[in-house]
């Protein structure tokens, strides 16, 4: 929680759940609703609960256990680039499952 | 309806301002009609998108303020205009009846209470926090269902609480909804207690017990949800069954 509210002071000011519109234009199913596995501290939560830096260019992505880059996501005019270098693994529940 | 509302790819689409009405002398609710709507989840949001004219784009995320079904078919907003803001005072002092704005959604499958959920509720709103969790409520009355729900709902002022006759209303008439306002800078003049922040014990008087595992919601400023959310860890709430959304960025 201490590293949490650093982090903050820092200028988070969102979290995962504000990538859920990026997201969904690349990916099928939600994956703010998934479950990441933080590379760094193996920290395991839904991607909705990561400390996310909206500043343009790029979506940065943080876990709020150890600060550790999870996630980057940078729009250009005609791509998207999806950096998951910091996530072990996602876990996406399925519908119906 | 929830598999729709999760399922294919998502699109930019085109809604139309068909009404809007001031919830305070700062936020705005605007009433939408957006073809093809795939209906949505309380606490889902969408996307805004906004094009200059020389191409320039800004995008924020709102929150859905209305439930689905909803009588009319639209989607409501409910947007807290800030001053410095690049997009809100655009939505609530200039868009007009009639006007166009491009809107993506709805989106984010995380924060979002399903009325196929026994659970008992506890909604914890900071200002403008708020707009999810009356879209929760709101589907509660629709779906009839029996979930009870508290809402602490935390204001500066009683002329800044939003859907005030609603609430108002819904105390009375929605059975097993009970509703705790906290008033941080002015009180009503009949009020029992000076200004307060949200603490311990209002979270341990109007909340639940957490030995009944309730569903707990929190929408706010970032200080305010981190807050809450600590206090409720620190009252025994199981994290797993806390869902906080932070709205830093919507300006």
């Amino acid at each position: 929680m201490t590293q949490r509210s650093e982090m903050t002071r820092n200028g988070a000011a969102l979290d995962g759940n504000a990538m859920a519109g990026d997201l969904r234009e690349i990916f099928a199913v939600d994956v703010t609703a998934a479950r990441y596995m933080c590379a760094g501290c193996r920290h395991t939560d839904a991607v909705a609960t990561l400390m996310l830096w909206n500043q343009v260019p790029g979506l940065v992505a943080r876990c709020p256990n150890c600060g550790d880059v999870v996630m980057r996501v940078v729009r250009a005019p005609d791509r998207v680039y999806l950096d998951l270098r910091g996530s072990v693994r996602l876990e996406v529940p399925l519908e119906g499952g | 309806m929830a598999r729709t509302a999760v399922s294919g790819r998502l699109i930019w689409r085109a809604a139309t301002l068909v009404a809007a009405h001031w919830e305070t002398p700062t936020a705005r609710t605007l009433v939408l009609d957006v073809p093809d709507w795939p209906g949505h989840l309380p606490g889902q949001h969408v996307d805004v998108r906004l094009t200059a004219e020389d191409g320039y784009r800004a995008q924020r995320s709102y929150s859905i303020a209305s439930a689905w079904p909803h009588p009319d078919n639209r989607v409501e907003l409910t947007v807290q205009r800030l001053d410095d803001g690049e997009v809100s005072p655009y939505l609530t002092d200039t868009v007009a009846v009639g006007d166009q704005i491009e809107l993506r959604g709805p989106v984010g499958g995380w924060f979002v209470w399903r009325d196929t959920s026994p659970a008992p509720v506890l909604l914890v709103g900071g200002g403008s926090g708020m707009v999810p969790l009356m879209a929760m409520i709101r589907a509660r009355a629709t779906a009839g269902t029996k979930q009870p729900f508290h809402l602490l709902y935390s204001v500066r002022t009683p002329a800044d609480v939003l859907y005030a006759d609603e609430l108002r209303r819904r105390a009375r008439d929605d059975a097993g909804l009970d509703i705790h306002y906290i008033y941080t800078r002015k009180t009503p003049d009949d009020w029992p207690s000076p200004p307060k922040r949200i603490d311990v014990t209002a979270l341990n008087t109007y909340g639940w017990p957490p030995d009944i595992t309730p569903d707990c919601f929190v929408c706010g400023p970032t200080t305010f949800v981190e807050t809450t959310a600590d206090i409720l860890v620190a009252l025994g709430h199981d994290p797993k069954r806390i869902r906080t959304e932070r709205f830093g960025g919507t300006s």
